[in-house]
């Protein structure tokens, strides 16, 4: 193992539940503002994962007042409180980035049966 | 100065404790020997010299070893100057502890070779269009005025050899040192390739 990847292993997060795109999220986001921290949550399905080890990221997207909002979160961040997932999808693609051009009706992803 | 001897390692990031990632290059950093002190009574200035890197006898030439010899120090492949007055003695090891987190430092390399450039690429000179009839594309276009001064200036901006040049990156942040596997952490890019030199020294 190079020293790099010994660098990496020690920050990764081992509490991070399984998901990939599609799945919906709740991620619960400390946000600190002066002196005091709270936990901000953002709701929304996973359009993509990117990176590997300790730079992995996963980007949410959902849509706000009519309009979309994305936001990328690094996987392993000590700013992370939580990830919830709270339905698993059947998508047959690893990036949904075709979903940014789809509103209403069409955005919407079929729950995979269980 | 504290002054110490490395390879680049990589990059990497780092999370911070609240949170911010940093990135970070990583600095396989001595233990450094010193090998000689240079006085004015002998040399004429103060400096002194340490050493990096164990190398097999047979790679160094016999004045070297013999060098080496004399301060009692194995085969070292890299020796640095460090000018100016020190209390380090010949024989005294200088390790990443020289160095904590939040200092902020210079680091001199080799920057990577990219051959020959164009004034494009070198210089970052806009070029000209790509088409509609136009055949200036990467030149470099007017590099002065004709009879009058009938030469070309001096440092004016052409293609030749980009890289590969001595390069010192400064205001660097130790991030943070490891002692027991003598690594340091600096904020930001540093110059050259994976595995090559580098000299880390405190502002």
């Amino acid at each position: 193992m190079t020293v790099i990847d010994v660098l990496e292993q020690k920050q990764l997060r081992s509490d991070i539940p399984q998901f990939k795109a599609g799945d919906t999220l709740r991620v619960h986001f400390k946000v600190i503002e002066g002196s005091r921290e709270r936990i901000q949550v953002f709701q929304g399905f996973c359009i993509k994962r990117q990176g590997q080890g300790v730079r992995e990221t996963f980007t949410v997207r959902k849509q706000s007042f009519g309009v979309g909002v994305e936001r990328t979160f690094p996987l392993h961040s000590p700013k992370i409180d939580k990830i919830e997932v709270t339905a698993i999808v059947d998508v047959r693609r690893a990036k949904l980035y075709y979903l940014r051009q789809k509103i209403g009706k069409k955005a919407r992803i079929k729950e995979k049966r269980v | 100065m504290k002054t110490l001897l490395g390879t680049k390692v990589g990059m990497t990031q780092i999370f911070t404790a609240d949170g911010t990632v940093v990135p970070v290059t990583v600095i396989q950093a001595g233990p450094c020997v010193v090998t000689q002190k240079k006085t004015v009574g002998t040399d004429g200035y103060e400096a002194t010299q340490i050493a990096f890197g164990d190398v097999k006898p047979k790679r160094l030439n016999k004045p070297l070893l013999g060098h080496l010899k004399k301060a009692g120090v194995s085969p070292k492949a890299h020796l640095v100057e460090v000018p100016g007055p020190s209390d380090l003695a010949v024989g005294d090891v200088v390790d990443v502890s020289a160095f904590v987190e939040g200092d902020v430092v210079k680091v001199t390399g080799i920057s990577k070779g990219k051959g020959f450039q164009g004034v494009m690429k070198r210089h970052g000179f806009g070029g000209g269009p790509a088409g509609h009839g136009t055949h200036f594309h990467r030149t470099p276009g007017s590099i002065g005025a004709s009879a009058d001064p009938a030469r070309v200036f001096r440092g004016s901006r052409l293609p030749g050899q980009m890289g590969n040049d001595r390069v010192t990156q400064r205001g660097l942040t130790v991030v943070s040192t490891d002692g027991e596997r003598n690594l340091i952490l600096v904020k930001g890019s540093i110059p050259g390739g994976k595995g090559s030199l580098v000299v880390i020294r405190g502002q």
